[in-house]
């Protein structure tokens, strides 16, 4: 098995045994019809409609995409132009409280199925999921049931992979469902087993939280459940690098997991699915981790989605927190607000404040190849920039700047603090648009 | 509330810095500097300060006259300045160090751009073209101790460099003298104990990769054996080990990959073992790391990482 680049960074998991509260009282939320990659929804709610909690108010036809619930009960305000971290503009639905009762449930929200869950049929559990909202709550939001939607004459899952690694530093939302809710994780787990045939599940959990592994393998109790310790490295719990490290597969470039017979999903994922299951609830909740140097206490709070950040910072913690970085997401990988007001989607998994936020002075590079050394997937990010800073698009092509995942690690070890991670990202994009081009002239 | 300030990811960077490498070999190189220091006494601290002190000035100025962001503060000058003074003789006239200094940095280092864009090693070609333009100033050695005598450096008698010298001949150092440093030499490249303790310093703290270090010494060592040569002199003579553990690591001016530093560590060892076989000049080991210099861009073209999950056609 080959063996691939990791790096050590500090954990600061400050919030690890903070038990999960429920913030209460959310007047307003503003929900974006686009939280998961892929098509945005259609607003099927108009402005002045009354809706309570779990109800639909957006949906898609699309295959990949996931529906959107209403988080409170209240009435549907305006809807508006919402312009997400991710930067493609979405509307977004804005529900107001009427001030009394708004967590009135939705009609509609009770169990799907009724009986035997391990009997119901294989169409009928990728429908639930959908319906459930549930999309990759790792961070990548992508829709849950579209991974389970493939060709079943040519692929079968031979290990259902759960991600309980956590990698980035401060975030404990997967933590704490593991710690909390680890009966959904493994209820959800085998529902999938029964259900769509898989001969075994794999729940890979990071060396650094061993009550996580402790806890799920009392509760596991299943011959077909494994709960793999794995060593604590960054960036362990990205896709690729989790199938890896559990099966010694290479997902090559142009393949999905499915393609190499294994499926990943996130501990909050399957509980989310899986709570679905039992109750009819769908995601309108998320769990986030409150951390960084602006905070005293971290938080894990859970939250309805759509909840605007300043609400919680009004809510629930000391008002005298005056940061000037405000991260969705871990310290590498998570994306930084421009302001206050943007609300919790569903792929947040925390909120980060920090006092300070003195972007690097970028020096010469010294072509001392730590970033090589630190790439998870081999790339040579020294060469990457070079190319990037000449445009040269086949150098790009020639040195896979696709195979990029972002995790930030050639930035983070650079002596030079050059802006390597993000160069990248802005080739990958040259590069698709370029391939785009080439095509449209043939 | 003040405005936030929005970043890319990662918003967390790991403490280090180019000024802490360079000060790592910095400390690296302090162990030979005092041994030198005790051998061949103030007139080779006075030679190392002067080469020092003009590589920071010369680039302090180039960069204000070029209109760049000053540079001076990463030390590189220093360490630029320190490896040329390793590398000339004790009782070098000073306007000589000066001269070296200038073409290590103005030339060799910023004309091509300054720090990381150079692509030969500044103090090796300012050895070079020391050594072919001064060459009697450049190659007149001193016995260490000669100042305990009273004698000024000028008149300090000269002696011939071992490598210069017949290995059965009555003034050829002992095995225990070439790796302490007591014997004749450049500042910096007598004491091979001081040097291996900087080299094992910089591998312990990553600065360096062991591999070039090894596969030159290595194949230099190899090469001795095979052709009946005393291999542990030939390893501990003359600039192998400095070259080696300082020189054949810079980075702007070596290959990246592990394959890339052994194609070069290898490269170098057979050079300078082909120069100091066959060869007249006593330069075996500038001239191996400058020519494997040239060819440093080639070397890492061939040998790029196999990126993760990598297919081989791509349309």
């Amino acid at each position: 098995m080959r063996k691939l680049n990791y790096i050590k960074l500090p954990h600061q998991k400050r919030a690890q045994n903070v038990e999960s509260t429920n913030i209460s009282g959310v007047q307003k939320v503003v929900i974006p019809t686009s939280q998961h990659i892929g098509c945005n929804c259609d607003i099927i709610v108009k402005v002045g409609d009354e809706v309570k909690v779990g109800q639909v108010i957006a949906d898609s036809d699309a295959e990949i995409s996931a529906p959107v619930h209403a988080s409170i009960s209240g009435t549907v305000r305006e809807i508006v132009d919402y312009m997400p971290i991710t930067g493609e503009l979405c509307k977004a639905v804005v529900i107001e409280s009427n001030g009394k009762d708004n967590d009135a449930i939705d009609d509609t929200v009770k169990p799907p199925f009724t009986g035997d869950l391990s009997k119901i049929s294989r169409d009928d559990l990728i429908k639930a999921m959908r319906d459930s909202g549930a999309v990759g709550l790792g961070g990548a939001g992508f829709p849950t049931h579209a991974k389970f939607t493939f060709d079943k004459d040519k692929c079968s899952i031979e290990t259902l992979l759960i991600n309980g690694a956590e990698c980035e530093p401060y975030i404990c939302s997967d933590y704490r469902e593991m710690m909390e809710n680890g009966e959904d994780i493994i209820g959800g787990i085998k529902v999938l087993l029964d259900v769509l045939g898989i001969p075994k599940a794999v729940i890979g959990i990071e060396s650094n939280k061993p009550d996580a592994i402790k806890h799920l393998r009392e509760i596991a109790s299943d011959g077909r459940i494994e709960v793999r310790t794995l060593k604590t490295a960054y960036p362990l719990g990205a896709e690729k690098m989790l199938i890896h490290a559990i099966t010694g597969k290479v997902i090559n470039e142009d393949e999905y997991p499915i393609d190499k017979n294994v499926i990943v999903l996130n501990v909050s994922t399957i509980g989310t699915v899986y709570r679905y299951l039992k109750t009819g609830m769908p995601l309108i909740t998320r769990r986030l981790t409150i951390d960084g140097d602006c905070i005293d206490k971290p938080l894990n709070l859970i939250v309805p989605i759509g909840t605007l950040i300043s609400d919680i910072f009004e809510h629930s913690c000391d008002k005298d927190i005056d940061p000037k970085a405000v991260l969705a997401g871990g310290p590498m990988m998570g994306l930084s607000f421009a302001n206050m007001d943007s609300p919790i989607v569903k792929n947040n998994n925390a909120i980060l404040l920090f006092k300070e936020s003195n972007p690097p002075h970028t020096t010469s590079c010294i072509r001392c190849g730590d970033c090589i050394r630190a790439c998870p997937v081999n790339l040579m990010p020294v060469e990457l920039e070079r190319a990037h800073d000449m445009n040269d698009i086949d150098a790009l092509i020639g040195l896979r700047v696709n195979i990029c995942i972002n995790c930030g690690n050639c930035s983070y070890v650079c002596p030079a603090k050059r802006r390597l991670a993000e160069k990248h990202q802005i080739s990958k994009h040259m590069v698709k648009s370029a391939k785009k081009k080439m095509r449209t002239v043939k | 509330m003040q405005k936030l300030i929005v970043e890319p990811s990662p918003h967390i960077r790991k403490n280090i810095t180019t000024r802490k490498i360079m000060l790592d070999v910095i400390i690296a190189l302090a162990p030979a500097l005092v041994v030198s220091a005790f051998l061949f006494g103030l007139w080779a601290i006075t030679l190392v300060a002067v080469c020092v002190i003009s590589c920071v000035v010369f680039e302090f100025l180039v960069r204000i006259v070029m209109k760049k962001e000053q540079t001076v503060g990463d030390l590189s000058a220093v360490v630029t300045g320190l490896l040329l003074a390793f590398n000339l003789p004790p009782t070098l006239p000073l306007y000589i160090a000066v001269i070296g200094s200038f073409i290590a940095i103005v030339i060799v280092k910023e004309l091509f751009g300054g720090i990381g864009q150079n692509f030969a090693n500044p103090a090796i070609t300012a050895r070079i073209v020391l050594a072919l333009s001064f060459t009697s100033q450049m190659t007149k050695w001193v016995e260490p101790f000669f100042f305990r005598s009273g004698t000024s450096h000028i008149d300090a008698v000269a002696t011939a460099s071992p490598l210069a010298v017949d290995a059965s001949a009555a003034e050829f150092p002992s095995m225990m003298q070439l790796f302490l440093g007591n014997h004749s030499g450049c500042i910096g490249e007598t004491s091979a104990v001081a040097l291996i303790i900087g080299g094992i310093y910089l591998v312990c703290r990553r600065v360096i990769s062991p591999i070039t270090p090894l596969a030159f010494i290595g194949t230099v060592a190899g090469l001795a054996l095979i052709t009946g040569d005393n291999a542990i002199n030939q390893v501990l003579m003359g600039g192998l080990l400095i070259g080696a553990i300082f020189m054949a690591t810079d980075y702007s001016t070596t290959p990246l990959n592990p394959i890339g530093k052994l194609i070069f560590g290898i490269g170098c060892g057979v050079i300078t073992y082909a120069i100091r076989a066959l060869g007249s000049a006593p330069e075996g080991v500038s001239f191996s790391i400058l020519f494997m210099n040239i060819l440093t861009p080639h070397i890492d073209r061939l040998t790029r990482t196999r990126p993760f999950g990598m297919v081989k056609s791509q349309s």
